[in-house]
């Protein structure tokens, strides 16, 4: 009973879910590349201008803005420790902003908490530790479900349609599955809500290629739901074939935006960072 | 006719006694094992947190048995059993508002919880010791006896006599009612699976919109209700004194490591496990063996491995042996 390491397994050991401070999580740097400014307040959900790091720590945003649209897949990408997974924590609140806002569905959300956010329609996966493991798949999306009072089963069977690997292995615990399959708990819990927008972080990161061509796919289904979809993604060529939207962030700004397309075919973009 | 002669004193001496033991460190364990899940500390206060609830049952017992109600054969501590559980709540959701909250609040390791309930447990060791004294209490009254030796001996015509108390046939029935009730809770309400989940991942249990101070709430609720049980059912079979109370602890922690901490499933095995070891070491076996082997063999000395006085060591030999080989316990649990 030492607290040693035992204790602190648990969560997904993301300090920002729960407000701890960060101490040092890189330092300031001016903003780098040519950023455009996409389209104003009209987007469905956006972050806007966003500055602000970890805490009481130093600004890893600078001027950032992320917005998408219902119907969109918005990709952000970067090199390592450009921010992305910063910005999208920002625009859930799990960090506090200096600048700018946050405006989803035409309200102003700057200041909520993120628990606030999910009941406000946000669903969000986090990149580890997304699903519980030792609950049943079932279990894990009644969970997703837990702010919701009335009959969640609808949204279940849409989940299942949606990814019928889930509706086989409903009552087997959820830490048991593939890397592939966990994600796909995990975006399912997310669904229960019902949310108007769902952010992914990460969401291929550890699966194999064919399992993250699979997860893409259903990515997209989803998204043809009408959901609006914001992504933070590591593999970035692949990602950018399916985004309506993307987002080349540097070191904390916006360095190139545009559609999927465009940026595959921007030679900056290409040379900089998607390797030729 | 040995054979069973045998097995009969075996049962009589080993198997009955230790199972309603086993049944009543399990109970204990299990709230151990709850305390550690959700609010992730070793709750040293345990122990005492059984004598206060065991005390007020006493207490409420005895204003029944001067009013002159009793419940016939079972014991009357039974009808107080839900006035000890309210006011344990009470003392506990208390404790958690003046002492737990703070620390929750602060984001305090968890070595720190565990030393804030060593205070909690002396402080509780003290209202108990001071409001009903330190001495033995019983307090178990109705029909002594399911089935005496003497009974047995004449049905079965057997030498060897076989007791069932009311207090063990209680404790079994009891520790299953309890345990059934636990896990439907856990495993089928909308609140159990909530507590699981947050058990499981805090954070992820935070962004699904669970509360995490109702689930404290309804942790510490439960935790009293099988935490007094517990305590009645050990007074009722052995004896009230608050030290012994503060002593069980020993077991009690033992039980839940064994098992898996954390690991409801666990808690319960562990306390078996602990409970059958700790009576089968600390037993006399001579009789037994004197009914199996012939005359000229049998055994000159008691075959007793420990004397009873040191019934403590088996908890932590096989404590020290589980955590060696299998850090998380026999079912899979948390490392502590």
């Amino acid at each position: 009973m030492s607290g040693g390491s035992g204790y602190e397994d648990r969560g997904n050991n993301d300090r920002s879910v729960t407000g701890t401070p960060v101490d040092h999580m890189g330092d300031p740097v001016p903003a780098g590349g040519h950023a455009e400014r996409v389209e104003g307040a009209d987007a469905f959900l956006i972050g806007e201008a966003m500055t602000g790091g970890y805490g009481g720590g130093a600004d890893i945003l600078h001027d950032c803005t992320i917005a998408v649209n219902p119907g969109e897949i918005a990709v952000i990408v970067g090199p390592n420790g450009a921010g992305k997974s910063t910005a999208m924590k920002a625009v859930f609140g799990m960090l506090n902003l200096r600048k700018g806002r946050v405006v989803l569905d035409g309200e102003d959300i700057t200041h909520l908490t993120p628990q606030a956010r999910v009941q406000k329609g946000m669903g969000f996966v986090p990149q580890t530790s997304n699903i519980f493991t030792s609950m049943t798949v079932q279990e894990n999306l009644e969970m997703g479900a837990f702010t919701r009072r009335d009959d969640f089963r609808e949204t279940m069977e849409q989940v299942y349609d949606l990814f019928p690997i889930l509706r086989e292995k409903r009552d087997q615990a959820a830490g048991e599955l593939s890397g592939g399959q966990r994600q796909q708990v995990a975006v399912g819990r997310a669904l229960m809500t019902k949310p108007k927008v769902l952010m992914l972080d990460e969401p291929t990161a550890g699966v194999s290629p064919i399992v993250m061509d699979e997860l893409f796919d259903r990515i997209i289904e989803v998204s043809r739901t009408g959901i609006p979809i914001l992504m933070v993604e590591q593999n970035a060529r692949q990602a950018l074939e399916i985004a309506d939207r993307g987002y080349v962030l540097v070191q904390g700004a916006n360095a190139h935006t545009g559609t999927g397309k465009d940026l595959l075919a921007d030679p900056d973009v290409r040379q900089s960072f998607l390797g030729g | 006719m040995d054979f069973l002669n045998a097995l009969v004193a075996l049962a009589n001496f080993v198997l009955i006694p230790a199972t309603a033991y086993g049944a009543q460190l399990a109970l204990g364990a299990l709230g151990v094992t709850l305390i550690y899940g959700i609010l992730r500390f070793s709750n040293f206060a345990h122990g005492d947190t059984m004598a206060f609830g065991t005390m007020v049952v006493i207490l409420v017992t005895w204003w029944l048995q001067s009013l002159g109600i009793s419940l016939g054969p079972l014991p009357t501590a039974l009808l107080a059993l839900p006035v000890g559980i309210a006011v344990t709540g009470l003392l506990l959701i208390g404790t958690d508002k003046v002492v737990y909250r703070f620390y929750r609040q602060q984001k305090a390791k968890p070595i720190i919880y565990v030393i804030a309930s060593l205070g909690v447990m002396f402080v509780m060791n003290g209202i108990v010791r001071f409001i009903i004294g330190v001495d033995d209490q019983r307090f178990a009254d109705g029909e002594r006896f399911i089935i005496s030796a003497r009974d047995f001996r004449e049905m079965t015509g057997l030498d060897e006599g076989l007791a069932f108390r009311t207090s063990q046939g209680l404790t079994i029935v009891v520790a299953i009612i309890a345990v059934a009730l636990l896990f439907w809770f856990l495993n089928r309400t909308r609140t159990g699976k909530s507590m699981r989940a947050f058990s499981d991942n805090e954070d992820l249990a935070l962004l699904s919109g669970i509360n995490p101070e109702r689930v404290v709430l309804i942790t510490w609720l439960i935790v009293a209700a099988l935490a007094t049980t517990a305590g009645v059912l050990y007074g009722l079979d052995k004896s009230f004194k608050p030290f012994t109370y503060f002593q069980l602890l020993l077991p009690i922690f033992a039980s839940a490591i064994v098992g898996g901490l954390g690991n409801p499933l666990g808690a319960i095995l562990g306390g078996f496990v602990i409970a059958y070891s700790e009576v089968a070491v600390t037993y006399a076996f001579r009789k037994v063996v004197g009914y199996l082997l012939p005359e000229s063999l049998e055994p000159e000395g008691l075959l007793q491995l420990l004397s009873t006085d040191y019934k403590f060591a088996v908890s932590f030999g096989i404590l020290l042996i589980v955590l060696l080989f299998r850090p998380t316990g026999i079912m899979k649990g948390k490392s502590v």
